[in-house]
């Protein structure tokens, strides 16, 4: 019944739906010409609002000398400093640290063979020895170590988080919500407010990771909770088990390869963090890349980036190999081997601690000079032979997309933007797009930002049509084939952790600083979990619904856009939420390399103290245009499918 | 059982290692820093090379002279600052200007004060590649600016000649200057150092017209001489509405701020920071040690201080 | 397989388990649909455009007496599932009373469903619903871990119940290395582990194949023999309503349309929609003479064979078919009438029945 009335619906309101927007496209147009300039609201680069002076004048109102701020940046700080003891700084009174290299190698790889398999265990080796012969050993274990604290501190709140959106549906709104707050408001806006609750240093730079990576992990533990098939779940509960008997014994060993999906990708945002936090004397890669972008050193920054890379490809494989190891319990012979590579770990721990070439990596390799020469002969030469081409590129693109929608964006008045929009989303939406899309638009006026921010959704809108296309395209490829799967994997994640800071230069010298650079950088940045996303939705399409689509005849186009596409939707629509939400986390990278605007705006707040409040007024800037794009989706999603029964609260 | 023996095999051969040994691992040598009183040093390293020279030398004097243990924390400007109040900084030995920050930590909070100049001089202002300036030797004066304003012209700058911007750190007047010289130019914003530097990198190799807001010391100048544009002389007090400006920036003088807890703490560091002062030419040979040559900071101070001996000896008080 | 139960006495008031006016309604204040008279009537197209609501279970109202095998019947969307899993509270009722053993289940409060759950009732489901990261002795003995029975004393009592069902030799296996019909007989065994008095059914067997799905139908008719427990059976499958019900309850949009034994569903469909229900049967298999009998014409000889009145028409074709009188049907010996050559042609070979 449910699925007719809803394709009903479908039939009916869907050729309305597109006339409608395009009359609305029109009239917009046509009320452009005769209203451009009226009511635009420029505030110039060095101008602020009320609001702003006001926002600027209680930076320091809130939490200083504040008892719970400190006991936290106590205990965090000797949480990092304990792991930088054991694993990177010379401590206790000896010249090394507690473990050397050859401990922390053997220890890592016995880790990721115990919960991952011998495989990953090899890989994990292979990838720790060639970051210690790309001479960043120290550096490395600074960032790993910062890495491990962040990340036990983001499962510490996230997964209870998790578990709470995932059990009850009103925590699950708030939570998605909160977290898109979380994930696309700039780093930089908090990061000098940071500072002042936690110090400068690891605590800070740990908390500012936790934010920005605790969010993937509370929504996929929240994912995860609501995918356990209801029957599990009823069948604990008819046989008369507790909600805390339900979630200990049925919920959460179900949810257990989801949640280390989650795991994964807070480690792998946790990553990306590294350079940001290096701003507030976050030891470890971080500072190495920044070091070396004051003087534009792409081959060392390349060389930094490129081990940042490797430790969130070993990572992301010991994870994912431990998500997927199968509920079997160990063997007899298993065990046996264990306990033997327990004291095989031990012994190198103890050589480790002893001699000097266990303890401190052997500098006779230096690969990272090598790899650094490479780097910068391989961007000279890019740089050299598509220089022309790109420029010409560019500003095909410039003038022929982003001009016009930026000059329809930022030349109308503001009420006419607003009204459009509402009214768009209204049309897509119903009243769910419409009422938040009224709220957002009101905000964006009054962040005193609203023209910078129209030229910023300008660029963002660009940026994320280009991301979904090439990621449903890349995704459906690797989603089909798994050869391709496997070999773009590690493209994708070194597109995920690879330090923009890194390719923002060769892209400069590419594109020149500009609007587009900002664009491209984002697309690099934002492509990768598309990908994976739409991916792993193909590949969950049932074997058989593809089968039959095939036995009638399909050509393979037909099969992905009548069959794979379609029952995927959901992994879609999360992809591109998802790439909407990385394009806005790189508006301020794209601030960086020309894009001007929002981005610009929240650096210059971070960097000039008068700007303080601009800066955070355009971070909010931000954060409402994601939430203003990603409502107007969703709700255009939603209305697409009729909702069959809603699945009520789990417990 | 062959995953057994292959364990059991590498287990040996792990025995066997440690019978062959090598060096151990000693207990660390009491630290050095405890013979003299200066204890520990808390130095802001901004982000910019020109300040890591900075940083380099008094950072290497201070640990070799003074036996002080020197922490060097990558910080930005205002977060340095932060740093005074919180006592986890304790000097920052170029500033450029920032007159918001010292009224609120030197005047208002009282955190921190003034400890003199570096002796360097900071210049900002408009520059064009040296290829533009050589092939329109006119081109230097603010008055012809309009005649080249096509050539800038970009896919960013809507029409008019680009004004390339700067780093988000730095203040700046352009708009209002654009303005209020009625240039036809639209100032956009590069975002960045980095940014700027491509920018002036590529013009030069590429021969294209780049006017941009830059400025002096900077290690650049040692790759590339960019010619400065001659805006309207600035006269005391022509920037005081930011809004009216029409005068080119003032020189700056670049100065140095320690935080009150550590002036009053007398460390012989402290009189270090107060004595220290070396000139543009000085900060750019070791700044072009750092980013051109690539030595580490400490190599180059050591080099620079080793050929300045008498500057340092200055410094430390010894004449 | 013509295995047919017997049929106990059905008296009410010694009912085990008594529902009387119960309702689901899903969706926007679900509370006022039973409340009201004029939406209660409403069908449920009606329903769902005035008021957002669906009903899933209207009014119904029935006892299962002890020992016996109740199944409900119906399409998918019927409202079956809903009403079995309302038996236990675990979807809560928005009207009428549930009365079990003589206490009112709507009015007890989680603990004591709890422990209902623990000791009474147990369900097994359509899709097993089984702890995939559990060994199959652990998913049995689940229910008696979280009552917190210790290791050893669950260990034995699910290995009787494994072996009970037939599992023995897969204790250590994990159920996804197990084959469908395996997989429901864990489900089977971990019901019966903690020896309840009802067992609920929701189509179990349904997503099972047909050989498999008769020979768990065969092994539910065994067990019900062996351990006499009461049973609640949810199917959309005709044919095992009929092989495994004692009394059977149709159901359609929520509501009952019939309710008594298979032969009185075939003999008496209640309405068309019963009737093209169950017009596919093989009628001679599920009919008792007792439904063809005839008044004796006057002319007729009553010296033919006697048969009981319960006796199957597909049992006694031959016998009426051979013998050249009319068979007599006598009950206690009352003469209840005569069954000819055409009575039994009627039930095995219908005139009317068009051909598929």
């Amino acid at each position: 019944m449910a699925s007719i009335t809803g394709s009903v619906e479908f039939e009916v309101r869907r050729p309305r739906r597109s006339v409608i927007i395009g009359i609305l496209l029109v009239v917009w147009v046509a009320a452009y010409f005769l209203l451009r300039g009226i009511d635009t609201l420029v505030l110039g680069g060095q101008e602020t609002t009320a609001f702003h002076r006001w926002l600027t004048d209680h930076r320091d109102d809130v939490g200083q000398g504040n008892a719970v701020f400190d006991a936290i940046r106590v205990g965090v700080d000797h949480f990092v400093v304990l792991l930088q003891n054991v694993l990177a700084q010379p401590s206790y009174g000896r010249p090394v640290p507690v473990i050397g290299w050859l401990g922390v190698v053997a220890l890592a790889a016995y880790l990721a063979w115990a919960f991952g398999s011998w495989k990953v265990a090899l890989l994990t080796a292979a990838g720790l020895g060639f970051v210690g012969l790309q001479g960043l050993w120290q550096e490395s274990m600074d960032t790993l170590s910062l890495t491990i604290a962040a990340v036990l501190l983001s499962l510490l709140v996230a997964i209870p988080l998790g578990i709470w959106a995932g059990l009850s549906n009103r925590a699950f709104r708030v939570a998605t919500l909160v977290l898109d707050l979380m994930q696309t408001l700039p780093t930089f806006v908090y990061l000098a407010p940071l500072t002042l609750f936690f110090a400068i240093g690891p605590a800070a730079a740990t908390i500012a990771t936790v934010i920005y990576a605790a969010p993937p992990a509370v929504r996929l533990t929240a994912h995860a909770i609501r995918s356990v098939p209801l029957e599990s779940v009823e069948a604990a509960r008819s046989l008369g088990s507790t909600r805390g008997q339900t979630l200990t014994k049925v919920l959460l060993p179900m949810s257990r390869s989801t949640v280390v999906v989650g795991i994964n990708q807070t480690i792998m945002a946790a990553l990306s963090m590294v350079t940001v936090a290096a701003l507030i004397d976050a030891p470890g890669l971080g500072q190495t890349v920044l070091t070396a972008l004051q003087t534009l050193d792409v081959g060392v920054a390349f060389n930094a980036g490129l081990a940042i890379v490797v430790i969130a490809i070993v990572l992301d494989r010991v994870t994912t190999a431990a998500g997927d190891r199968p509920w079997r319990t160990a063997s007899v012979r298993r065990k046996v081997l264990l306990g033997a590579g327990a004291v095989g770990v031990l012994v190198a721990i103890w050589f480790s601690r002893t001699y000097v070439w266990a303890a401190e990596f052997p500098d006779t390799v230096n690969l990272g000079s090598r790899i650094a020469v490479i780097a910068t002969d391989v961007t000279n030469w890019v740089q050299d032979t598509f220089g022309g081409f790109t420029y010409g590129v560019r500003d095909a693109v410039t003038n022929g997309l982003l001009n016009p929608l930026e000059a329809l964006l930022t030349g109308s008045p503001w009420w006419l933007v607003a009204a459009v929009v509402v009214a768009l989303a209204a049309v897509l939406g119903g009243w769910r797009g419409a009422v938040p899309a009224a709220v957002c638009s009101g905000l964006l006026v009054a962040t005193g930002v609203w023209h910078d921010s129209m030229i910023t959704l300008a660029s963002t809108l660009l940026a994320t049509v280009v991301v979904v296309v090439v990621g449903l395209a890349l995704g459906v490829w690797a989603g089909r084939k798994h050869r391709v799967d496997t070999w773009i994997r590690p493209v994708l994640d070194a597109g995920q952790t690879m330090p923009p800071f890194v390719y923002l230069v060769p892209f400069l010298a590419l594109f020149g600083s500009s609007r587009f650079t900002a664009i491209a950088a984002a697309v690099v940045y934002a492509v990768p979990v598309t990908t994976k996303i739409v991916a792993d939705g193909i590949k969950a399409v049932p074997v058989a619904t593809v089968e039959a689509a095939n036995s009638v005849g399909s050509s393979s186009w037909q099969v992905i856009s009548k069959v794979q596409l379609p029952v995927a939707r959901r992994a879609i629509t999360l992809a591109v939420n998802q790439g909407l939400i990385y394009v806005l986390a790189m508006v301020v990278v794209g601030g960086l390399v020309g894009a001007g605007a929002l981005g610009y705006d929240v650096a210059a707040g971070f960097a000039q103290s008068e700007l303080y409040g601009k800066g955070l007024a355009a971070g909010l800037a931000i954060v409402l245009l994601g939430v203003l794009l990603d409502r107007i989706t969703q709700a255009a999603a939603r209305t697409r499918k009729f909702n069959g029964t809603v699945r009520g609260d789990k417990l | 059982m062959n995953k057994l023996r292959y364990a059991g095999v590498l287990t040996a051969a792990a025995l066997a290692l440690a019978g062959c040994g090598g060096e151990k691992v000693g207990a660390d040598e009491p630290a050095a820093s405890g013979a003299k009183d200066c204890g520990t040093f808390n130095l802001a390293v901004n982000p910019w090379v020109g300040y890591e020279a900075n940083a380099a030398v008094v950072g290497y004097v201070a640990s070799k002279d003074l036996g002080c243990t020197v922490v060097k924390k990558n910080l930005k400007e205002e977060i340095s600052w932060q740093g005074f109040g919180t006592g986890e900084v304790d000097a920052v030995l170029e500033n450029w200007g920032h007159e918001d920050l010292k009224k609120k930590y030197i005047e208002d909070q009282k955190v921190a004060v003034e400890t003199g100049s570096t002796g360097v001089k900071g210049v900002i202002g408009w520059y064009v590649p040296p290829w533009m300036a050589a092939k329109y030797p006119d081109i230097t004066d603010w008055k012809n600016l309009n005649k080249y304003a096509a050539q800038f012209k970009t896919s960013e700058s809507g029409g008019k000649g680009q004004l390339l911007d700067g780093d988000p750190s730095y203040v700046t007047n352009d708009e209002a200057l654009v303005k209020n010289l009625s240039l036809n130019y639209k100032v956009v914003q590069s975002g960045s150092e980095t940014a700027l530097i491509q920018a002036f990198r590529d013009a030069e190799k590429n021969k294209k017209p780049l006017l941009a807001y830059f400025y002096e010391p900077q290690w650049f100048f040692n790759e590339l001489k960019l010619v400065k544009i001659d805006l309207p002389p600035y006269k005391s007090g022509c920037d005081v509405d930011p809004a009216k400006v029409a005068c080119d920036y003032p020189p700056y003088d670049l100065d140095k701020v320690v935080s009150k807890k550590f002036a009053d703490s007398g460390s012989p560091a402290y009189d270090l920071v107060k004595n220290f002062q070396w000139t543009n030419e000085d900060q750019n040979a070791v700044a072009r040690m750092i980013a051109v040559d690539k030595l580490t900071p400490d190599a180059a101070a050591e080099k620079w201080v080793k050929d300045n001996q008498s500057k340092v000896d200055t410094w430390l008080g010894k004449k | 397989m013509t295995a047919q139960l017997e049929y106990p006495g059905v008296q009410d008031d010694n009912a085990l388990l008594s529902i009387h006016g119960l309702w689901k309604v899903f969706g926007p204040k679900a509370q006022r649909v039973p409340r009201r008279p004029e939406l209660a009537s409403l069908d449920r197209a009606a329903l769902y455009s005035q008021t957002g609501c669906t009903a899933a279970v209207r009014d119904l109202s029935f006892d299962v007496a002890p020992g016996e095998v109740f199944v409900v019947m119906g399409l998918s969307g019927s409202g079956k599932s809903t009403l079995v899993r309302c038996l236990t509270r675990l979807i809560e009722p928005t009207a009428g009373t549930l009365i079990f053993e003589g206490e009112d289940l709507r009015a007890a409060d989680e603990k004591r469903l709890r422990a209902l759950r623990r000791s009474k009732f147990s369900m097994v489901f359509q899709h097993f619903g089984l702890l995939p990261h559990r060994k199959v002795i652990d998913n049995v003995s689940y229910g008696l871990e979280i009552r917190g029975e210790s290791k050893p004393d669950r260990r034995r009592r699910a290995q009787e119940v494994i072996d009970l069902v037939g599992l023995a030799g897969n204790e250590n296996l994990y159920p996804e290395q197990l084959s469908g019909g395996m997989q429901q007989r864990v489900g089977l065994a971990r019901a019966l582990a903690n020896d309840p008095d009802v067992l609920l059914f929701d189509e179990p067997f349904s997503a099972l194949d047909p050989l498999i799905r008769r020979e768990m139908q065969t092994e539910v008719v065994r067990l019900h023999r062996e351990v006499g427990k009461t049973m609640v059976f949810i199917t959309h499958d005709l044919s095992e309503a009929l092989k495994l019900g004692d009394r059977i309850l149709l159901m359609r949009d929520g509501a009952a349309v019939q309710f008594g034994t298979g032969d009185e569903l075939v003999g008496a469909p209640a309405d068309d929609y019963v009737r093209e229900f169950v017009r596919d049967v093989q009628r001679a298999d599920v009919l008792t003479l007792r439904w063809i009998v005839r008044e004796p014409r006057p002319e007729e000889p009553l010296d033919g064979p006697e048969l009981g009145p319960d006796v199957l028409v597909r049992e006694a074709t031959r016998l009426v078919l051979e013998s050249d009188r009319p068979v007599k049907v006598v009950s206690n010996g009352t003469l209840l009438g005569v069954i000819g050559d055409e009575e039994i042609l009627a039930v095995v070979a219908p005139p009317h029945k068009k051909p598929v």
